[in-house]
């Protein structure tokens, strides 16, 4: 069958339209499939974070914060890229040494940070309340996302874009809901949540978040705003772990997240969540009880079982990418992701495996298969895949940057 | 008002809870509402469309200004131009009128002999003829419109349009109204279809959730009359006295072919949909233009690419004008219904610390 493009990405959210400017600016012509259902580029907050979870994870968002640093002198004014850098928020000692062995890990990765202490982090952001200090990572920041993910496609004249829902992956191939199948010389899989439908053996599940957002008015916050106890959030009745979360946005908004809810597939608004979320925040911006709320929303996450994504050829399926299960991460690891599968569609095509030194898209671990999913970026010598961080028998609470539809 | 009927006035639905729970609003907190019947009467707004200069201050809707005047604001030897469509237009120049406006125009977009036809038609309503009558101004222009606002820092003067012709009236303030849209937002968020624009009712005035009535020009665009008799119906519906419906029911048909003839006679011309230009402001709360919004697919992608509809109103205003302007699909109500205070919401949830 004839090829329509060298390569079909499935997905023009954040992940698929990187992958498609990543791929063009290789040279490859790219025809980006989208069904435009909601996805979670539309949902989130589009905080652009380096997280330290996980040393891959690492990694991941080190390399693709300096990534989108490098594009933000071309992004448009309406992709509202600040460097607002992220705090992130200590209330007591315990708290503190979570900050403190955040510091070492981002000192040991290179990424700049400022430990604040108490009276230093009232100075910076006055309108929280007293707290035990701050971690302050400048490097961080904030964009919007749809914006961002419309600009890439329209980079290239190599990327066709065309607004059809795909309902069957098969290698190089993928089937339109009008029945016709398109044929090229590699299919990129950045379908998000939907992605699991496509892709049946990919064990994906949904993690429901809520968002807020306030009128308008006068500055009140500077950073993104983050509880370092993120993970530790207690379980409420509702089903949700719900942590800190505030971003200001350019419009003098301020977005409030977060939370995380299991096995909840649907899209409403929960009224019991909403409450949790204003709690928490009032907790930190006691400030905000006159401040309007105009919008809330929600969105689902695609996780995979350990919370990190699945980059890389699909191991059974010769021709197929994957670009999957970024959770709350796409946004800020968007660009690192597209840079690998660029990088290792390239080298597929010089019949090589792509392996460079500092990480490669490894091969499944005999009988690993997708209960522990290892084909994705990951930094080698870390064969145990247990962060050293990691207490023992901790249920693994990924530290997510939050989520939302706008 | 009876002894058993609780009135809370200045308070608002801010968001749904639960198929028969509401949280209510007011200025001094919250509080939760839970019923067994529920009976809307949301009503309706006004049809605001944007034209070059309609964010200019001085330029308002034509039910906007008789609001602002009962509210207090000073029109008194200001020179007003009232224009769009409907009986409103006739109310509010003379409202304006009362309180001391020079009334320079009253441009009525529905084409002359569509009135007269309407007109002809009146003897069927006297008290509607009588009111027509009793409104009727030598300043009223059919088959006229404002193709734009004018002015630097504020409303200077309005250029008009009537068939080929165009001229320019200075005036101090435009009350510019294109009818009604009935508020279908609380409607929707509590599960209840709508049809065509309007809550679905059947002629108990049940929607199609079994437990919630609506009534009024929430159910379609009617007039007070209609408005009175669809209440009363509800009303002896949910309190099951069915007996009695029936003569109601028979009034209400009648100022329902009233309302479908206000319906033909101000139907919209389509040029009134071209007037806006690519820099005319469409959403006033994320200042987005209309040239920010043409090649999209439909709202939600508008939405997400543009901020369109992202503001306080929710794109209660704007998602009406994308409707006439573009064909889209109006979004679908979020929550909270309407702007709501954070410590308004806390009550959402018990604190479980």
């Amino acid at each position: 069958m004839k090829s329509v493009a060298e390569v079909l990405v499935v997905g023009a959210g954040i992940i698929g339209a990187s992958c498609a400017a990543a791929l063009a600016a290789c040279g490859c012509r790219v025809r980006v499939l989208d069904a435009g259902l909601p996805g979670a580029s539309a949902a989130g907050m589009g905080h652009l974070v380096v997280m330290d979870d996980d040393p891959a994870e690492l990694t991941l968002s080190a390399r693709s914060l300096a990534l989108w640093r490098e594009l933000v002198p071309q992004l448009p004014s309406a992709a509202d890229y600040r460097n607002c850098g992220t705090l992130w928020l200590a209330r007591d000692a315990a708290e503190l040494d979570l900050i403190d062995a955040k510091r070492q890990r981002l000192d040991a990765q290179g990424v700049a940070n400022q430990p604040l202490n108490a009276a230093a982090t009232a100075a910076a952001e006055p309108a929280l309340t007293t707290l035990a200090g701050s971690l302050e990572v400048p490097g961080d920041g904030l964009l919007y996302a749809p914006v961002v993910a419309a600009w890439l496609l329209q980079r290239s004249p190599l990327i066709e874009f065309q607004r059809a829902r795909v309902t069957a992956v098969e290698g190089r191939r993928v089937r339109l809901d009008d029945g016709r199948w398109l044929t090229a010389d590699a299919v990129v899989l950045a379908a998000g949540l939907q992605a699991a439908s496509l892709c049946p053996d990919l064990p994906l599940v949904p993690k429901k978040g809520h968002l807020l957002i306030t009128d308008r008015y006068p500055e009140q916050v500077r950073h993104q705003l983050v509880e370092i106890g993120y993970g530790a959030s207690a379980h409420a009745s509702s089903g949700a772990s719900v942590a800190f979360n505030v971003q200001p946005r350019p419009t003098g908004q301020l977005l409030i997240g977060s939370s995380r809810q299991f096995e909840r597939p649907d899209m409403a608004v929960e009224p019991a969540v909403v409450g949790q979320l204003l709690r928490r925040a009032l907790d930190f911006l006691p400030g905000l009880t006159h401040t309007s709320l105009i919008r809330g929303w929600t969105g689902q996450r695609a996780a995979s079982p350990d919370g990190l994504p699945l980059i890389g050829a699909h191991p059974d399926q010769p021709g197929l990418w994957l670009a999957v299960g970024h959770e709350g991460l796409g946004v800020t690891t968007a660009p690192a992701t597209a840079e690998a599968i660029a990088r290792g569609y390239s080298a597929s095509l010089r019949r090589s495996t792509w392996n460079p030194s500092h990480r490669r898209v490894s091969r499944p671990r005999r009988g690993a298969r997708y209960a522990d999913p290892v084909y994705r970026w990951r930094t080698p010598g870390d064969p145990s895949r247990q962060p050293a961080h990691r207490r023992a028998g901790q249920e693994r609470q990924s530290r997510r940057a939050p989520f939302g539809r706008r | 008002m009876p002894a058993d009927v609780t009135l809370l006035t200045q308070t608002r639905v801010a968001a749904v809870l639960g198929s028969h729970q509401l949280l209510l609003e007011d200025a001094h907190g919250s509080r939760t509402l839970s019923f067994d019947t529920l009976i809307l009467c949301t009503g309706a707004r006004e049809l605001l469309l944007p034209f070059p200069g309609w964010t200019l201050p001085g330029v308002t809707g034509a039910g906007g200004l008789q609001a602002l005047i009962k509210g207090g604001v000073e029109v008194a030897a200001e020179r007003l131009v009232v224009a769009g469509t409907g009986p409103l237009l006739l109310a509010s120049a003379a409202t304006a009128r009362q309180a001391g406006a020079r009334v320079a125009l009253v441009a009525e977009q529905a084409a002359r002999r569509a009135l007269v036809e309407f007109g002809l038609q009146l003897w069927r309503w006297p008290n509607k003829l009588r009111q027509a009558l009793t409104l009727a101004t030598p300043r009223y222009s059919p088959g006229t419109w404002v193709e734009a606002a004018l002015g630097s820092e504020r409303l200077e003067a309005v250029r008009l349009r009537q068939g080929d012709r165009r001229w320019e009236v200075a005036c101090d303030r435009l009350a510019c109204g294109y009818g009604l849209v009935p508020n279908v937002e609380l409607a929707q968020s509590l599960g209840c279809a709508t049809l065509d624009g309007a809550v679905a009712v059947d002629d108990h005035q049940r929607t199609s959730q079994p437990h919630i009535l609506a009534a009024g020009e929430c159910t379609g665009i009617g007039g007070n009359e209609l408005a009175q008799a669809t209440g009363r119906i509800a009303g002896l519906v949910a309190s099951d006295q069915l007996d009695a419906i029936a003569g109601v029911q028979t009034e209400a048909r009648a100022w329902r072919r009233f309302a479908a003839q206000l319906a033909r006679t101000f139907a919209l011309n389509p040029a009134i949909a071209r007037l806006a230009q690519p820099d005319t402001l469409v959403c006033r709360c994320e200042d987005v233009a209309l040239g920010a919004l043409v090649g999209h697919a439909d709202w939600t992608q508008a939405k997400l690419r543009s901020r369109c509809g992202m503001g306080a109103c929710q794109g209660r205003i704007c998602g009406q004008a994308t409707r006439m302007l573009l064909g889209w699909t109006p979004p679908a109500p979020r929550f909270p219904l309407q702007p709501t205070r954070i410590d308004s919401l806390l009550a959402l949830t018990e604190d479980e610390r």
